[in-house]
């Protein structure tokens, strides 16, 4: 048989050496960047171009940068009529520290800022533990988050109740406006659109139906159009006199489409679920609710997660839209800040634009890394 | 079927709009609810309607809306203010969620007759202006042949651009944007040697350029903008003490009384400023007009006059540093006029 073969090792192969050399931070580099000519170029060229941004980028945030001043004379050069030599060009601090609290809560009157400021307490306190899988009591703590804190934060943000002086929304705005929004957004999003997204695939006509056309009717206008009607029509067709409060419309109107799309996304987990856990829990005997409760959806939910963190990613930046309804959030606010002539310079609207992105990544970096972690977390049967 | 639909739901809009309007007597209802609904500039309009880091807001327009709160109250601080875009101002108005409109609004024949507002007071003159870079040499936008003019478009600016140059028998090049922003920046390119919008907005646009002091804003305007505020039609009340607040602001700066020696003034003999300022005996001016007798006095002691407030919002006073032009009182060479008192 052995004659057969065209070939037959009869000694072991010498122990070659490990593939790439070293592991050292210099071999490293040679592999990577410098492994030909033409690497080596392209490497230094980007390098160079990288560089020369991250200087450009840290003397005008850091650097040049103007940190204190009371007008727009701190940020004006001599020829603006300041004193700031004319090749200047760096970011104005200055004007984000004066407007910060405007940015933070909008024009809400500045002796009960206390009140804004114990929400925001109130809101991590019950936040953090929920995000820890570690902490005990979660039930609890989701009711605590989810319906005591919204009740507490609008009597204690609206008053008008308990000897607290009355604070109109027109008067809310900037961080505190995005966050309100996008949170309620989220908290009601979510349950509605399971619902929604078990509705869509029931096999009752009437509801079937209903989700249907809910879904692709919200789906099918965009947000803007949505809010313009609400901020705009809507008072035109209301008898005179009953005036529903602009934030209040925009809530909805927000809630409802981040409603709709997230029906989307658990429809996606749902239908990613083998028939044969619905027919094993069929066959178990539970009821529908059981069905979906016990076995669905927490295997439907955990292959979205990816999905659901996006709608609220978008959501959130989403409810930046409500400033063309002349509702200040935090970029609205930041917008509106550019027409202060106390503050107006050609930096301004730069440094106010930073701000406002720097702010809008933090909290979408966030979701972003919290969802990777709970991926991670609850994955326990599909990492390859 | 379609177009049915939208027949009933504009019949509705419109039905509800009438029935509004005739129910009338805003007056009535600003006492009631005791306070001011003004609808104001939502993107911040330097010098007109704008809200400043504390959260007040502050601005020429704003002014008059704190006057006529004054006028009703007797407490200029009895205003509640609804930020608008240009395009739901006039929503705002008609639907009755504001009480009177104070966003520099221009006066136009349309919007007085076919929108259904009413409009007298102008408390800014405004016009179409040019701004060129200083080292053009440029004294006249009649040397403006062949420049290339920066402009926004969709505007009644690109309009008035067109038969101005047209009317003067020019040559230009337009360069058109969709966006403010992107005009703005064209401008500081270089792409264009003169930018024109309304004068107001040339001044503001000027702070925010790299070298203010390069650029200069050329004396002619080519076009009428008087900036006014606008109520709803069919309600003459309410009309009349919107428009002679304005009036009160700028016969306070006739008599030469201010919020600093308004007090002084009440001992005045002359009985033309006794009856301004409603110190006459027997006098009914206030009473007819709806509000109280020291209306005018409460306008000067808590706004100021109309010489005042322009100076502090957007005059010499301001960053902006407008020159009062055409906004000067009759007497000095402007537009400014407030019929007699009496």
């Amino acid at each position: 048989m052995t004659d057969n073969l065209a070939y037959l090792r009869e000694t072991f192969l010498q122990p070659a050496p490990p593939p790439g050399g070293d592991s050292t931070v210099l071999g490293w580099l040679k592999r990577n960047l410098f492994a030909s000519v033409k690497d080596s170029v392209i490497s230094i060229i980007a390098l160079l171009v990288v560089v020369w941004f991250l200087i450009n980028v840290v003397d005008f945030l850091f650097i040049e940068a103007v940190w204190t001043g009371t007008n727009r004379l701190a940020c004006a050069t001599v020829a603006q009529g300041g004193t700031l030599p004319d090749t200047w060009h760096g970011a104005c601090w200055a004007y984000v520290n004066a407007w910060f609290t405007q940015f933070m809560v909008g024009s809400y009157p500045r002796d009960q800022l206390w009140r804004p400021i114990t929400v925001a307490i109130l809101f991590v306190a019950t936040l953090t533990p929920l995000l820890i899988p570690k902490v005990p009591r979660k039930g609890l703590n989701a009711i605590l988050l989810l319906i005591v804190l919204p009740i507490v934060s609008a009597v204690l943000l609206l008053g008008g109740v308990f000897g607290l002086p009355f604070v109109e929304t027109s008067f809310w705005g900037g961080l505190m406006v995005t966050l309100i929004l996008s949170f309620i957004g989220i908290a009601v999003s979510l349950p509605i659109g399971i619902l929604l997204a078990l509705g869509r695939r029931s096999k009752m006509p009437i509801v079937k139906m209903a989700c249907v056309t809910f879904i692709e009717l919200v789906r099918g206008v965009p947000l803007i159009t949505v809010l313009f009607m609400a901020s705009v029509l809507l008072p035109l067709f209301l008898t005179p006199g009953t005036n529903i409060d602009k934030f209040v419309r925009a809530l909805v109107g927000v809630s409802i489409f981040a409603a709709a799309y997230m029906a989307e996304v658990i429809r996606g987990g749902l239908q990613a679920i083998p028939k044969g856990q619905y027919e094993g829990a069929d066959s178990l005997g539970l009821s529908y609710f059981q069905k979906m409760t016990f076995v669905i959806l927490p295997q439907a939910i955990k292959l979205v997660i990816p999905g659901i963190v996006n709608t609220f990613i978008g959501m959130f930046k989403d409810t930046s839209l409500v400033s063309i309804i002349n509702m200040y959030d935090l970029l609205g606010i930041v917008k509106a800040s550019f027409g202060d002539a106390t503050w107006l310079t050609p930096v301004t609207p730069l440094t106010g634009l930073i701000f406002a992105g720097f702010i809008f990544w933090l909290f979408c970096f966030g979701m972003s890394r919290y969802s990777a972690f709970m991926e991670r977390h609850l994955d326990t049967g599909h990492k390859r | 079927m379609s177009k049915k639909l939208l027949t009933a739901v504009i019949g509705t809009a419109l039905l509800g709009l009438t029935a509004h309007t005739a129910s009338a007597g805003t007056l009535e209802d600003v006492k009631a609810k005791g306070f001011l609904q003004c609808g104001v500039n939502g993107s911040n309009l330097a010098g007109f309607g704008a809200q400043d880091s504390s959260g007040k807001w502050t601005g020429l327009d704003v002014d008059l809306c704190r006057a006529v709160a004054a006028a009703v109250f007797g407490d200029a601080s009895k205003v509640k203010y609804t930020p608008l875009s240009a395009k739901d101002r006039f929503p705002a108005l008609q639907s009755g969620e504001i009480d009177m409109l104070a966003r520099n609004t221009t006066w136009t024949i349309n919007r007085d007759s076919a929108l259904g507002f009413d409009f007298r007071a102008v408390n800014y003159y405004d016009g179409q202006g040019f701004m060129v870079p200083k080292k053009l040499n440029v004294k006249s936008a009649l040397e403006l042949s062949g420049a290339a003019v920066c402009v926004q478009s969709g505007t009644t600016t690109e309009l008035n651009l067109a038969d101005y140059f047209k009317a003067n028998n020019l040559q230009y090049n337009p360069v058109v944007f969709e966006k403010q922003e992107e005009v703005d920046a064209a401008y500081q390119a270089g792409r264009c040697d003169v930018y024109t919008t309304d004068q107001s907005g040339l001044y503001s646009i000027r702070l925010s350029l790299a070298n203010p002091a390069d650029h200069v804003i050329l004396p002619e305007i080519i076009s009428k903008e008087p900036l006014g505020p606008a109520v709803r039609a069919n309600d003459s009340k309410w009309f009349d003490i919107v428009s002679w607040a304005h009036y009160a602001m700028v016969a306070g700066e006739e008599f030469g009384v201010t919020t600093a020696n308004v007090d002084e003034k009440l001992k005045t003999e002359n009985p033309d400023l006794k009856r301004f300022l409603g110190e006459e005996k027997d006098q009914h001016i206030g009473k007819d007009l709806g509000v109280d007798e020291k209306w005018a006095y409460n306008i000067i002691k808590q706004v100021g006059n109309y010489g005042e407030s322009f100076n502090r919002n957007v005059g010499e006073g301001s960053p902006l540093k407008i020159a009062r032009g055409l906004n000067g009182l009759w007497s000095k060479g402007g537009l400014q006029y407030a019929p007699p008192i009496r």
